[in-house]
């Protein structure tokens, strides 16, 4: 029986299903008949007018019901709220502007979904391209070009605040001292992706949802408005079974409004499910952020000041719960350290990439990425010991109010360090560290110290608007958990909360948080975690983000299961004579306290409130069912200072991390890893270490492996997961997990949340032990072994004579291409055949129906690509600056469905003997699908291309081969001669 | 695709499926469909080509069930066929004494779920600049049996591999088989490669053979194909000199995950540690 207690490891109750591959997930739920389903035709391009969307070819394909738009967004939608004031519109299908390369502009409704992208390949999208925008720097420079003209900026959110005295403080310290940190875009990647099943009841303008979103939370009321229904006409139903949400599945409301308007078009159910190319383009990612942190610090380290400039950069539009990401963290941002004063900045800025969003740890990696590196910056600056550091500024006393506002409710900071440090082998990593050292070998060790918030309130976004917009939109707070005890005629209890898991082992925790309050085993708790808004009891807060289970969802079942215990008591007590107070629950039996041999079964005296209501103590109620809902009291509306209890409880982390680099290489070998977590009363140490390990292999990937690519061209690049590399278990070592136990006196339980706090510390410590070893100041994520290898800096050796010469730095993957062939026939005769049609015909590969469509201007059909992978591009080919015969430019553009093709070049002519010298500089610029699935390759392509376009050229005015110039060829031959 | 879901994950577009029996069926239908035509054998590169819908063919000619192509044996050179999987010659008892090359490179490829399916001949079919056996190949100068209606010829790795993505098969042939030299007497074979993860396509990947007379090095994952540079027996200063120059004369690619000059730097670093390793 113990074995099923609160604290106890008790085996997951989920996984006997779940090895056995009887587990039910989304994609696997039956459909109802006549389900239809749809594909979605995204954006090539980063940003462009959206002139036309002929759909006409796609509809006349059999098995295709419904081509939807925004025109239908428009008509039966309205764009999404969220929660600052701005003339922004974001709708679920693009309205006459696409703003990200993979955003979409139509769905398809067919048969099935081969029908479906067949049809796709149909319609016909005529783009006006505009310029573009993809850092955080070109958003926010003054001739930026603007994603939302109305906005009047892409700066679409931005507060000050101030807490203390900062500025006399920075005016009084005896140093300050600074980091620029810049986070990139990432997330963590959940195995299962997107499903979305949509029915609209034309009778009653409803629409009925099964899909896999995290949801309800907040944003149900966010798509019921977009829909124009009352919240209770949008029933979304979730499934029992998750592959994984991470926060990311929030991303998939934008996506269910658009398949409950395609289920509206075609008068049909519709399904959709996600793959994963567009899961990664499009769905959604970590903020990226740029920060400039300053701290105010004493000679002895002690940091009476900060200073915090953050710059989020959102994507292409401010998508609810954002600008969530700069104020989850806002209450807690003193971090772990009792420092009185505070001064930030906060802007959101819009760019041409995807959306940002949740992603588990959300806000806290950003902000201990600075305030991390920060605490190391100042321990080498001032020469002070590490630990001294965390020392002299850890908060000492609980419960503690930081300076924003954070309620801190309980903890013992140093007592973790000492855990990290004694447990986890501190002095023997500080020998290997010598020894590596001593041996000319690069060892480094890092920490981190985060107090990890959970339980958000949902007040803290709030925080984002000035005191009067919140007065004028009234308070918001609280952070509502719901949860139900049922025990049925034949005393079988049944549990269901408001909380979507998603793999974290809900149905364990519950069945051991009301098994032992009602004095069951864990196995007689039948747990459901599926949610139906329409039936369920839920709440604005429902849902799976912010490591609200233990703490509080756990709690409120907890709450539950006690008014059940207390009725079934009072009922109890009648029976046996004796007080409710003096009831015992144990081993499925009732007893009063002191008196064990008389026992009543739980089964029999629940039966009552069903058989006998008659025979119930007065003033008991009929039949058994039970719903708490939990708030945490602590949680208030941001008063009119901006101060905010941005979470309910606080656990604490401390890491110790050792790393080795690989000179050669530069990569990044952790040697050991150490997390040593305080998150209150673990309800259960197994499950708590699953998640500890499951947010350190995420923040390794942060730390190392994982980045949303984008090139300078705004393409994106990262469309596979051999592009966008998560670590998996080869990668990952198991880290040394310590716990101790602080229980938090403002939950039900006295449990925190324990899931995120790897994600907020793993990459910071490992970007300190990267530091460390390196001795540098500067660590950019992820700390690839390209970055390494540039932070190592050794110089590389000269290029020997007569072979090619470094190419300049080209920057973030800008596809040039140059080179040059010799060919056998007079500048004259190879500038006529460039300029002529039927020549250029000949030598444009895969070129069909050239047309010329103005004075050097021509429009063809142009099949390129390497290999097997092909695409058909309509293609516009443009020739210009002509000096015959010295010189012309050749410029081309075209569409396929593998993207958007963009190529400009010089070629210069030269004679040279009887012939002609043909030398060429070209920048290409390659969007959409091929780009993000094949970035591996471009640059090779791309050069490929190009150059067969010349040597074809070659070819057709001679009639030998033609002579490229090849380095290669030329050094092989050399070196052959040499040898 | 019936699933209770509906929906299928896969989404090709249309094609028609042939499973044939032999390579004479085979070479029938690539008679007929040429360029329409694709040879599925393992499909672990064809197969996410078609649900990305990047490879479009019409026709997929599937002979991973033609017996006489599923065959390796060893006179003269170890000649592997057409439907040989990488997990077979990986577990082949005597490829360590018959080319250590080999059985030193193939655990680098992918996972071991990759190598179950994929094949030798379709890795070297497939001409992936960073694969694997496209370099072994190359290194140990290999040979490549094409066949079609109007028979065989075999090509060199040199002329086989001519770009990315890209090789010397002409539309109506199929790769019938590789042939990889055996170890010569007094030869020493290696193998090196980077990657990002476990199983991940080469950053740089380095094949070198190394007899008392010359060192031949073949290094994948930098040019457009694995490209083959051999030297009399170097050491020392010169060795560096030879690799530093062979560093600058690859054509070396940029993508998201290492520059140029990281490629450079890992041919020098690796093929140093390799060969001196081999020279010992």
């Amino acid at each position: 029986m113990s074995a099923g207690r609160i604290g106890q490891p008790l085996e997951r109750l989920e996984d006997a299903a779940l090895l056995r591959g009887a587990g039910r997930y989304a994609d696997d739920l039956a459909c109802s008949p006549g389900t239809l389903h749809a594909a979605f035709l995204r954006s090539p391009h980063p940003h462009a007018r959206l002139l036309a969307v002929d759909a006409r070819e796609a509809l006349a394909l059999p098995g295709v019901h419904a081509v939807v738009t925004g025109e239908d967004a428009v008509r039966w939608t309205s764009p999404f709220v969220v929660g600052v004031k701005q003339p922004m519109e974001h709708w679920c299908l693009a309205v006459d502007r696409v703003r990200y390369v993979g955003e979409p502009v139509a769905l398809v409704v067919a048969c099935d979904r081969y029908v479906a992208e067949d049809a796709l390949e149909r319609i016909r999208v005529s783009y006006e391209t505009l310029p573009h925008v993809v850092t955080i720097e070109g958003a926010i420079a003054a001739e930026a070009p603007l994603l939302h003209e109305k906005v009047g900026s892409n700066v679409i959110a931005e507060r000050s605040f101030r807490y203390g005295e900062p500025e006399a403080a920075f005016a009084a310290a005896a140093h300050q001292v600074s980091i620029d940190i810049s986070y990139p875009r990432n997330s963590c990647t959940p195995i299962e992706c997107g499903v979305v099943m949509a029915e609209y009841a034309a009778d009653d303008g409803s629409y009925d949802v099964l899909s896999n979103f995290m949801g309800p939370f907040s944003l149900h009321a966010v798509m019921a408005l977009a829909l124009g229904v009352p919240g209770a006409r949008l029933r979304h139903r979730s499934p029992r079974d998750s592959g994984g949400s991470f926060g990311v599945k929030q991303s998939l409301f934008p996506y269910i409004v658009a398949i409950c308007l395609a289920a509206r078009k075609a008068g049909a159910p519709v399904k959709w499910a996600e793959d994963r190319l567009e899961h990664l383009a499009a769905a959604t990612s970590a903020t990226a952020r740029c920060t400039t942190l300053k701290a105010a610090v004493a000679d002895n380290g002690r940091i009476d000041a900060l200073d915090y400039d953050q710059i989020d950069e959102c994507g292409a539009y401010l998508r609810a719960p954002e600008p969530a990401t700069l104020y989850r963290m806002h209450g807690a941002l003193t971090g772990a350290y009792a420092i009185p004063n505070l001064s930030v900045r906060n802007r959101s800025v819009l760019t041409n990439k995807t959306p940002t969003g949740l992603v588990r740890g959300f806000g806290g990696p950003q902000v201990y990425f600075a305030l991390e590196r920060l605490m190391q910056r100042i321990a080498i600056e001032l020469d002070i010991d590490l630990f001294e550091v965390y020392r002299r500024n850890f908060v000492q006393s609980f419960p503690y109010r930081a300076a924003a506002g954070a309620l801190y409710d309980s903890g013992d900071y140093a007592a973790a360090m000492t855990l990290a440090c004694e447990r986890g082998g501190w002095s023997e990593l500080k020998a290997r560290q010598e020894r590596a050292r001593a041996e000319g070998r690069l060892y480094g060790i890092g920490c981190a110290a985060v107090v990890e918030p959970s339980i958000s309130n949902m007040g803290y976004i709030t925080t984002a608007l000035t005191a009067e917009e919140r007065a004028r939109a009234g308070p918001k707070n609280g952070a509502i958990a719901t949860a139900t005890v049922n025990v049925d005629p034949l005393g079988a209890v049944s549990v269901i909360v408001a909380s979507t898991p998603a793999g974290q082992g809900h149905i364990t925790v519950l069945a051991q948080v009301v098994a032992e309050t009602l004095g069951l085993a864990p196995d007689d708790i039948v747990v459901n975690v599926e949610l139906d808004t329409q039936k369920d009891a839920w709440s604005v807060a429902a849902g799976n983000y912010s490591s609200r289970f233990a703490g509080a969802v756990a709690g409120a079942a907890h709450l539950a299961a006690k008014r059940i215990r207390n009725r079934i008591a009072g009922c109890a007590a009648q029976q046996l004579g004796a007080p409710a107070g003096d009831m015992v629950f144990a081993d499925g039996k009732i007893f009063a306290q002191g008196d064990p041999q008389r026992t009543l079964s739980f089964r029999r005296v629940a039966g009552v409130f069903h058989w006998a209501p008659a025979q119930l103590p007065a003033g008991e109620t009929p039949a058994l069912r039970e719903t708490a809902f939990w708030s945490a009291e602590s949680l208030a509306a941001p008063d009119d200072a901006d101060h905010i209890n941005s979470s309910a409880a606080y656990g604490f982390v401390f890491d110790l991390c050792a790393v080795e680099i690989e000179r050669d290489t530069g990569r990044v070998r952790v040697d050991r890893y150490v997390s040593a977590h305080d998150a209150g009363r673990l309800l259960n140490p197994l499950l708590a270490d699953g998640q500890v390990r499951g947010g350190f292999a995420q923040g390794l990937g942060a730390a190392l492996y994982e980045e949303f690519a984008y090139s300078s061209d705004g393409a994106f690049l990262s469309g596979t997961l051999v592009d966008y590399l998560v670590p998996t278990a080869c990668e990952t070592p198991d880290p040394v997990i310590l716990h101790m136990e602080s229980p938090s006196p403002f939950t039900p339980l006295g449990a925190k949340g324990i899931g995120e706090g790897n994600n907020m510390s793993t990459p910071a410590a490992i970007a300190n032990a990267v530091a460390d070893a390196l001795d540098v100041r500067d660590v950019r994520l992820p700390l690839t072994p390209q970055r390494v290898l540039d932070l190592i800096g050794e110089s590389e050796p000269d290029a020997p004579v007569g072979t090619r010469q470094p190419q300049p730095e080209s920057g973030a993957n800008v596809l040039a291409a140059s080179g040059s062939v010799t060919i056998a026939a007079a500048p004259q005769t190879v500038f006529a055949a460039l300029t002529d049609v039927q020549s250029l015909a000949r030598i444009i590969p895969g070129c069909s129906q050239l047309q010329r469509v103005g004075a050097d201007r021509y429009r063809a059909e142009v099949v390129l690509g390497v290999g097997p992978v092909k695409a058909r591009y309509t293609a516009e080919i443009a020739l210009s600056a002509l000096q015959p015969p010295h010189s012309l430019c050749l410029e081309g553009r075209g569409e396929s469905m593998l993207g958007a093709a963009h190529g400009k070049g010089t070629v210069r002519l030269e004679a040279v003997g009887e012939g002609t010298r043909l030398s060429y500089e070209y920048h290409t610029e390659i969007t959409g699908k091929i780009a993000a699935v094949g970035s591996r390759m471009l640059e090779g392509a791309a050069r490929g291309v190009i150059a067969g376009i010349f040597d074809r050229l070659a070819a057709l005015l001679q009639a030998p081969a033609p002579r490229r110039v090849s380095w290669w060829r030329r050094w092989t031959g050399r070196a052959g001669e040499g040898s | 695709m019936d699933r209770p879901g509906g929906g299928g994950v896969v989404k090709p577009p249309a094609f028609d499926y042939v499973r044939v029996d032999s390579a004479d069926e085979a070479v029938e239908l690539l008679a007929r469909y040429g360029e329409d035509a694709r040879v599925l054998a393992g499909g672990q590169s064809l197969v996410p080509m078609l649900n990305m819908r990047l490879a479009q063919p019409r026709v997929l000619i599937d002979i991973t069930r033609c017996a006489g192509l599923a065959s390796i044996s060893c006179e003269g050179a170890l000649n592997v066929g057409a439907a040989v999987t990488q997990a077979t010659l990986e577990q082949r008892r005597t490829l360590q004494t018959e080319s250590p090359l080999l059985a030193c490179a193939l655990p680098y490829i992918s996972h071991f779920q990759v190598r179950s399916r994929g094949t030798v001949c379709g890795s070297i079919a497939h001409a992936e600049p960073s694969a694997e056996l496209p370099l072994v190949l190359a290194a140990l100068n290999g040979r490549v049996t094409l066949r079609s209606l109007k028979g065989r010829r075999e090509l060199g790795a040199d002329a086989f591999l001519i770009g990315m993505l890209t090789t010397a098969r002409r539309a109506d042939e199929i790769v019938e088989a590789v042939q990889f030299p055996l170890l010569a007497h007094g030869e020493r074979q290696g193998f090196t490669e980077f990657s990002l993860r476990h199983g991940d396509f080469a950053v740089v990947a380095l094949a070198a053979s190394v007899t008392s007379a010359r060192i031949r090095l073949a290094v994948g994952g930098v040019d457009d194909r694995p490209r083959v540079v051999e030297w009399p027996m170097l050491t020392g200063s010169a060795l560096d000199d030879g690799l530093n120059e062979l560093a600058w004369t690859l054509d070396a690619r940029d993508d998201p995950h290492a520059s140029a000059r990281q490629r450079r730097q890992l041919v020098r670093r690796l093929g140093r540690k390799l060969i001196g390793g081999l020279c010992t």
